[in-house]
């Protein structure tokens, strides 16, 4: 199978080579149709490899370091995110054969869109620290170049900007890591890594370093910043697979240093891990609130999944460190199942906000509205997301919540008192954020397909294209096939759970009515399937006697609105004045938010004027200052590039005693 | 015969929440009304309500969707399944393994996401005003709710409602997390259900209200399904309290007919009673602004949090 997924990536980069040869009016297709193609055979071959009906064995291609090759194995870890990265790629490929065809630049997009797509399968596929890196490049520089295909945009290029310096930021973290982790000799293959022994401080560092690299690429607070401009800018099938997918391969990065190649780590690791998964799911949630640009608002809730992902991770890594392997199973499978829950809305998600943008060339929110009317099966399509994300049974993001906070509530066994006081507070944070998540979307999905449409644009919107809607319902089915039947997805991720922390969950399928366990010993379950059929029944019933015995005649008449009845779209809720009562419950502190009224004095006709201000402390506190070093020091180093020829020469040569003489200091 | 059996159980217990919910709305309004020396509508008034609303014909605004006109049935059909998966006679019912304390909260949660769409799906001001400051309130109290539960998940050693309803009744010794749980759970209840002081469920004035104001477009039938199903939400709560606080008398499923009479007399009694309760207290406190709302939940959620670092405390020493 690992030949046959080699083959799959060598596909995608012919196609990336096919869309600047292929004459303009069919490379589109082509290459959608074909990446389509290629990532249903690696969705196969890795889910194979996953069910155990084919194995991954390495291959080493004579390729890269010469004395090295390149490594590349499918494990069982592995599998599971190339399926997630295939699934994921698959439906953007399928999406964008109809969504593509908008495309105002499409040579600026499809040569790098396979190239993408291959840099990210390829990633989990390396097992060694050289392919490893190249592909991490692969994937950052294609998708950096698919941010600014509308280079047009200031904002874009701005955005584009930031996503270069931090993928550069992470990609040095993450080299410096691997680094460490080869040791002196210089054991770059995986396997080398895992054998040789560390110190823990040693350990330590390469963790630290590990979570700035793949925590930059997933967006971990308070190195987030760049994802929430980068992935909105992107065409909407690209913000679909960066924020659904690629985060995904950076968590993948995390999990194979932190639980495999770095372990074994101590405990209080997983307290730095579960601190910030927390603070990153609240803040993600409540950046999110304050948004009213559709794209980017999905940008920062991917900010708040990877929160909820991280503190799956956080238990996972405290559990087993205290031996207890029943509840490090639990917790890592409820990170896994968030991983793949996540991929599954989110692109759904990113799939709407892109048919929405089709159909109207608006991202504001407050410009929207109405659209469940002109564009009903999008409107379904994107309702199933948003309720899925807001964690609601019996859709999936309900089952992943529901095993963390099971997860949680083992958390007493830990014989830390730091990690016993620790975890339900992260559990308040989880809750909170799972709330403020369904607040969000009810403001997201309100504001702009429910309502009164607000501008003439939302007014003439049309329903999008059959492959757009075939590709988001096919997601729509999933989400709820994943939440009403969960039990089938634990057990497919069995095998990489067992790779991880040596057991997996109890067996699933053997629950009476597809319910699901968290641990053996324990009375509680759920069951998506039954509640569904409960709903549905009832539901249903309700409506079949309603009419039979009260009748259904309705009337239509204006909007009552106690009597009085507002004429004009301007004065409904927008998305901003929604979000105003969480703005002052939650923002004053944490935005500080600032609301002036400029009432003008009586008499005087102006309008009064309302502003709001918002202060981002991740920018202002973190990137503002180290950009401020940056721009002072380059700006100092300027110097350097205007001096003669004899200086240069004098600069190599002291450079060069220097060198030395640290050198014979060092012996 | 073993599945019909569970069905027929199933279904006595569902039509058994459904037909009691608006009598407990009745008892409220009537208590409430003798404590402030008026006489008050009669304990069936609400079924009257309901019926009358049944026959009138649905007004829908013109622009109206039809999430609209879904939503009344979505949301009555997850508060009756909520409602109904709570242990009220018996415990480990046929069934009780759809959904333990967390899912039932989330299926509440899952009721308040399509309302607040409802409520904004028409676009006037005040569905807007209703939506947004319910979805605060809700971001606030579900923490709150969540911490609740992992301190009483802590003292019965699951979050299964029939093992910790048997729990309760066997092991019960009074404990002060217990009691901390207990105020911060009632506190929350009275958000999520919209009483007094977060909200006033029988004000006329606007701009005071919140559940009200989400659901001012409806009318008719889809009017009366709301209204009873947030009789069944306060039953749902009235319930989750007997049945982790005071689950004396709850039967085993299958027991005989006289431990299952027992237990629907006293499950009656404490129904009664919840009913009672909430009437007293409503007429003693006046309602509060909406932003000092915040504040008032916070304060449940520090109770949820104090009696679980009791309970951990406790449990290693």
């Amino acid at each position: 199978m690992t030949l046959l997924l080699l083959l799959c990536v060598a596909g995608y980069f012919a196609l990336s080579t096919a869309a600047i040869l292929l004459p303009r009016s069919v490379a589109t297709t082509v290459v959608y149709a074909g990446s389509f193609a290629v990532a249903l055979i690696a969705l196969v071959a890795g889910a194979s490899v996953l069910l155990g009906f084919a194995d991954g064995a390495e291959l080493v291609l004579p390729i890269g370091l010469p004395w090295l090759g390149a490594h590349f194995l499918i494990d069982a870890l592995s599998a599971f995110f190339i399926s997630v990265v295939s699934l994921g790629a698959a439906a953007a490929s399928y999406f964008a054969i109809g969504y593509g065809q908008h495309e105002e630049s499409p040579s600026r997009v499809l040569p790098f869109y396979p190239t993408f797509l291959g840099g990210m399968t390829l990633v989990v596929m390396a097992s060694d620290a050289f392919s490893f890196l190249v592909s991490w490049e692969f994937m950052s520089l294609s998708s950096w170049a698919l941010v600014v295909a509308h280079h047009q945009d200031e904002d874009n290029r701005r955005a584009g900007y930031i996503y270069l310096v931090m993928a550069v930021l992470g990609a040095l973290a993450l080299l410096l890591a691997f680094g460490l982790l080869a040791g002196p000799d210089g054991n770059y293959a995986f396997d080398a890594m895992r054998q040789s022994a560390r110190t823990p401080l040693l350990t330590s560092l390469i963790l630290a370093l590990a979570l700035i690299g793949a925590g930059s690429k997933a967006g971990l607070v308070p190195l987030h910043v760049w994802l929430p401009l980068a992935h909105p800018a992107a065409p909407s099938h690209v913000s679909a697979l960066m924020s659904g997918v690629m985060t995904k391969v950076a968590v993948y990065a995390f999990i194979r240093i932190a639980f495999d190649l770095a372990s074994p780590l101590d405990w209080w690791w997983s307290m730095i891990v579960l601190a910030l998964g927390g603070l990153t799911s609240v803040m993600g949630v409540l950046y999110a609130l304050m948004q009213h640009d559709l794209k980017r608002l999905l940008a920062y809730h991917t900010v708040e999944n990877i929160g909820i992902i991280f503190i799956g991770l956080g238990l996972a890594l405290a559990f087993r460190a205290n031996g207890l392997a029943e509840a490090a199973a639990l917790a890592l499978t409820a990170a896994l199942f968030h991983v793949l829950n996540h991929s599954l809305f989110k692109s759904l998600l990113f799939f709407g906000s892109g048919a929405v943008l089709g159909a109207t060339n608006e991202r504001n929110m407050e410009h929207l509205g109405g659209l469940i009317n002109r564009m009903p099966y999008t409107a379904f399509a994107f309702l199933a997301g948003s309720a899925a994300i807001s964690a609601l049974p019996p859709l999936n993001g309900f089952v992943s919540e529901w095993m963390t906070f099971q997860a949680i509530f083992l958390s007493p066994a830990l014989p830390q008192w730091g990690l016993k006081f620790l975890v339900p507070a992260v559990g308040t944070l989880l809750a909170l954020s799972a709330a403020l998540a369904a607040a969000c979307f009810v403001k997201a999905f309100g504001v702009t397909f429910l309502g009164r449409a607000r501008t003439s644009v939302a007014a003439r919107a049309h329903e999008t294209d059959s492959f757009s809607l075939s590709a988001m319902f096919a997601f729509t089915a999933l989400c709820a096939a994943a939440g009403l039947l969960p039990g089938f997805v634990i057990e497919a991720l069995r095998p990489a759970v067992q790779l991880i922390v040596g057991q997996g969950m109890p067996l699933q399928t053997a629950q009476p009515y597809f319910s699901i366990v968290p641990i053996a010993a324990s009375q509680n379950s759920y069951s998506g399937l039954l509640i569904f059929l409960f709903v549905a029944v009832t539901g249903g019933a309700t409506a079949l006697v309603v009419h039979r015995l009260a009748g259904r005649s309705t009337r239509r008449s204006p909007a009552w609105d106690c009597g009085f009845p507002d004429p004009t779209p301007a004065t409904q809720y927008t998305s901003s004045s929604f979000a105003q009562p969480i703005r002052r419950v939650f923002g004053t502190m944490v935005f500080r938010a600032r609301e002036s009224v400029e009432m003008p004095p009586p008499g005087d006709t102006a309008p009064a004027r309302f502003a709001v201000s918002l202060r981002d402390l991740a920018w202002e506190g973190v990137y503002a200052p180290v950009a401020s070093f940056i721009g002072f020091a380059s700006l100092k180093l300027n110097h350097l590039q205007f001096l003669t020829i004899r200086r240069y020469l004098g600069l190599v040569f002291f450079a060069l005693v220097f060198l030395l003489l640290v050198l014979a200091l060092w012996q | 015969m073993a599945v019909i059996l569970d069905l027929i159980s199933a279904v006595a217990q569902m039509l058994l929440v459904l037909l009691l919910a608006p009598l407990l709305t009745g008892i409220v309004r009537k208590v409430k009304a003798r404590l402030t020396r008026r006489q008050g509508p009669p304990l069936l008034q609400p079924y009257r309500n309901l019926a009358r609303l049944f026959r009138k014909e649905a007004v829908l605004a013109e622009n109206a969707s039809w999430l609209f006109r879904a939503v009344p049935y979505l949301v009555f059909a997850l508060t009756w399944v909520a409602a109904g998966l709570v242990p009220t006679v018996a415990v480990d019912r046929p069934f009780a393994l759809a959904a333990d304390f967390i899912a039932l909260i989330a299926l509440l949660a899952s009721a308040r996401f399509f309302l607040a769409l409802a409520g904004l799906d028409i676009g006037t001001s005040f569905g807007g005003i209703g939506a947004s400051r319910e979805v605060m309130i809700a971001s606030l109290a579900e923490p709150a709710m969540l911490m609740i539960i992992f301190s009483i998940a802590l003292i019965a050693g699951s979050t299964n409602l029939s093992a910790i309803a048997r729990f309760m009744s066997s092991h019960f010794n009074v404990e002060v997390s217990l009691g901390l749980a207990l105020v911060g759970f009632i506190m929350v209840a009275i958000a999520e259900n919209a009483r007094i002081p977060v909200d006033n469920p029988a004000t006329h004035l606007e701009l005071t209200m919140v559940h009200e104001a989400m659901v001012l477009e409806y009318s008719g039938r889809h009017l009366a399904l709301i209204e009873w199903a947030a009789s069944l939400k306060l039953l749902f709560y009235v319930s989750l309290l007997a049945c982790i606080f005071a689950p004396w008398g709850i039967a085993e499923f299958g027991a005989g007919v006289s431990a299952s009479t027992v237990a629907l007399v006293s499950y009656l009694g404490k129904f009664v009673l919840g009913g009672a309760l909430l009437a007293f207290f409503e007429v003693s406190v006046a309602k509060m602004r909406v932003f000092r709302v915040p504040e008032f939940l916070g304060a449940a959620l520090m109770l949820g949090l104090l009696a679980t670092l009791l309970q951990l405390v406790l449990r290693s020493l």
